[in-house]
């Protein structure tokens, strides 16, 4: 009787997260063995002839290679900027509650807006950025069309937009920390630097841990600006793996080896997060 | 108990009722430009269940082209109703292969009806036919101009009445065109085209311009490495790299049409879909002329079409058919048309009372007519999405300088044999 009790609490939970989450899993993993059918055509097993494709595949390579040096731009430089802005205004200072909302602001905007934004600030000759080097004499450069500057722009706006979020993690947890611990290292004399690498950052780590999942999911799932900045161009340049994915799927109507391309998507995001939690978790927490 | 329930039923069967004494049209349609463009079909849907009674008509917008196509399709797999949709013009190989749509030939079978689909210009009538049947009938379309910035044509010593008519002259006069600050820098460029986006619309003029098209009439295969085609993306990344008279990369559909409008290019190619946008926010004169030719004159139509799907009652299919008359009605085009900066549709929708009266107040409203004549039908293939992800991907590499366009072009080529062999 009583685990009928349990099962019925966890009932609605249940049918949520299996309908919208594991069953759609389970669906792309079994539709990435079939061919896409069409009414001429019907949808047939093919085994691994997606997987195979997906080899064979220049784009993949190169979006999947993107997204790494999305993810090697976004992460390392958001979470440090993060814990360096929760640290400030964790401090006494004036008008703290205006810096920590305008630290925040960017996270509250939607992604589509900000992209919207950025995409005039990144305009040539027009756009904010070449307004303010021309008055230096530097001279208008194509920031969106070049595919050597397009990742990096992507980056930036990216940690611009996300570090606000996770600088929120860092406040709470700064906050949580006992006073004591502060008073303790100035009776003993220790820098306020060696205090920050031997104790806060440590006793941080957990926060750490949960920032850095997030920020890798993120820099994997967050594709929203791609519509409105670059559509994946010039020629791939700045495409990433879910944008692929979305063009394979809506554009391309190939929704066999969108699913395939899903899969892949899927298995490295679970890998990471294992990964993630196994390894660092041993040295997590503080002792 | 009871009671209630003899009123549940006689109220659900009034409800079946009402149900069967109207036909419903459900249509689906994507807006792909600026202004509250809702509004105005709901207007003409109301308009026509008024002259209609017995019929109901309820339009679904449904975001843009990708969106509303997907939503349209959802719909109709799941078994909701949807009768008809406006949905992009190049959609066409995609829904024939999903065999979801049938030729309006089949239900226009009145001599008015025949008449009727002849009405349109034949320029928008290409993208729409297969087989010699048509299965779209145009509504929201458009087409590629040349806007000029009269007053930088003025400062640079031009006429500013007269816009380039061919290639060499558009590159002389971009070169006159273009201005540098004391310390070198390009404060206004002479020509700007789009390369983010819809990079392969802004080709296919090009290489109509130097005499080819950029596809074939089956939808089978494409004619990307032909050296006249080459000789196109040549002079389009030449324009940049070689006569420096536009950026150096990729340009943004998005925000060139505000670089225009802040004088930062005297001469851009752009959609007339922009037109009454730019209308309202150029500070100066501005003149809208026919892209320039090389071999021949030549721009793309692009836009959406009203296609009738296949899962439909005959009465529906009578109904729908009627609604889409209505709604390409000339005045109604006319009207739609000066609304958004569409093209008219039909000779008829020119013939006017009303956009006679606007061509004479704003000549630059006639000149995408003007241009029919030299038009070539948007890039549509089987495979579509592929087959033009390609060839952007192809211009893209070569104006970033990435790749020669000889290279980048026969590639594209070899890579859409393989995916259209099987359709030939």
């Amino acid at each position: 009787m009583r685990n009928v009790y349990g099962w019925l609490l966890l009932t609605p939970a249940a049918i949520l997260l299996i309908g919208f989450t594991h069953y759609p899993a389970v669906a792309t993993l079994f539709d990435s063995f079939f061919s896409t059918g069409t009414v001429v055509r019907p949808s047939r097993f093919v085994g691994l002839a997606n997987y195979a494709l997906l080899a064979d595949d220049p784009i993949f390579w190169q979006v999947l290679r993107n997204n790494l040096a999305f993810a090697a731009g976004t992460i390392p430089t958001s979470i440090a900027l993060a814990l360096l802005m929760a640290i400030w205004v964790n401090d006494k200072l004036p008008a703290r509650a205006l810096v920590r909302m305008s630290y925040f602001t960017p996270t509250i905007l939607p992604m589509v807006a900000v992209a919207n934004l950025w995409l005039f600030f990144y305009t040539p000759q027009i756009g904010l950025i070449d307004k303010v080097a021309a008055v230096f004499g530097v001279p208008s450069h194509n920031w969106l069309g070049d595919p050597d500057t397009v990742m990096a722009c992507l980056a930036v706006m990216t940690v611009w937009k996300e570090a606000g979020f996770f600088m929120i993690f860092y406040l709470a947890a700064l906050q949580s920390l006992s006073p004591e611990l502060e008073e303790a290292a100035k009776i003993e004399g220790a820098s306020r630097w060696y205090y920050f690498r031997r104790v806060t950052f440590p006793l941080l780590m957990p926060t750490t841990l949960f920032v850095l999942v997030n920020a890798t999911i993120n820099s994997f799932k967050l594709v929203d600006h791609l519509f409105i900045l670059t559509k994946g161009g010039p020629d791939n340049a700045s495409n990433l793996l879910l944008y692929y994915i979305y063009q394979v799927a809506f554009s391309f109507f190939e929704t066999s080896y969108a699913s395939t391309l899903t899969v892949v998507l899927l298995a490295m995001l679970a890998a990471m997060a294992i990964v993630q939690f196994q390894l660092i978790e041993k040295r997590v927490h503080y002792r | 108990m009871r009671s209630i329930l003899a009123i549940a039923t006689a109220a659900l069967i009034g409800l079946a009722q009402a149900a069967w004494a109207d036909t419903e049209i459900t249509f689906y349609y994507p807006i792909a430009v600026g202004g509250p463009l809702t509004k105005v079909i709901d207007g003409y849907a109301a308009e026509f269940e008024k002259a209609n009674p017995g019929v109901k008509v309820k339009p679904i917008y449904a975001g843009n082209y990708d969106d509303a196509r997907i939503k349209a399709l959802a719909a109709l797999k799941a078994g909701q109703p949807a009768q008809i949709s406006v949905l992009f013009s190049i959609d066409i190989y995609e829904l024939i292969e999903q065999d979801v749509i049938i030729p309006w030939d089949d239900v226009a079978t009145s001599a008015a009806d025949k008449a009727w689909i002849k009405s349109f210009y034949p320029a928008l009538m290409m993208n729409g036919t297969y087989k010699g049947k048509a299965y779209g009938i145009p509504f929201q379309r458009s087409t590629i101009v040349m806007y000029w910035n009269k007053d930088a044509f003025k400062e640079a010593g031009l006429d500013p009445e007269k816009a380039p008519a061919n290639w060499t002259e558009m590159t002389q006069m971009a070169q006159k065109l273009v201005k540098k600050d004391a310390s070198g820098n390009v404060s206004r460029w002479g020509v700007m085209v789009p390369s983010t986006g819809y990079a392969y619309w802004m080709f296919q003029a090009f290489a109509r311009q130097n005499g080819q098209d950029l596809m074939n009439r089956d939808g089978n295969k494409t004619n990307y490495a032909h050296p006249d085609v080459i000789a196109a993306l040549q002079y389009w990344r030449d324009l940049g790299a070689k006569h420096k008279v536009m950026p150096e990369g990729t340009v943004e559909w998005g925000t060139l049409r505000q670089a225009f409008t802040e004088g930062k290019t005297a001469m851009m190619w752009h959609t007339t879909g922009n037109l009454t946008a730019v209308k309202g926010s150029a500070k100066f004169p501005f003149g809208v002329a026919m892209l320039p030719a090389s071999k021949q004159r030549g721009s793309p139509t692009g836009g959406g079409n009203f296609y009738l799907f296949k899962k439909t009652t005959p009465e529906e299919r009578k109904a729908a058919l009627a609604f889409v008359q209505f709604m390409t009605a000339p005045e109604r085009a006319a009207d739609w048309s000066m609304a958004t900066g569409y093209v008219g549709i039909s000779p008829a929708a020119y013939d006017t009372p009303k956009l006679k009266a606007y061509a004479a107040e704003f000549p630059p409203a006639v000149v995408a007519r003007d241009q029919f004549q030299y038009a070539t039908p948007e890039l549509s293939t089987f495979q579509t999405g592929r087959v033009r992800k390609l060839l952007d991907d192809a211009i893209q590499a070569s104006l970033t300088g990435q790749k020669q366009p000889a290279d980048a072009l026969k590639a594209a080529q070899t890579e859409a044999d393989k995916l259209l062999k099987s359709y030939r």
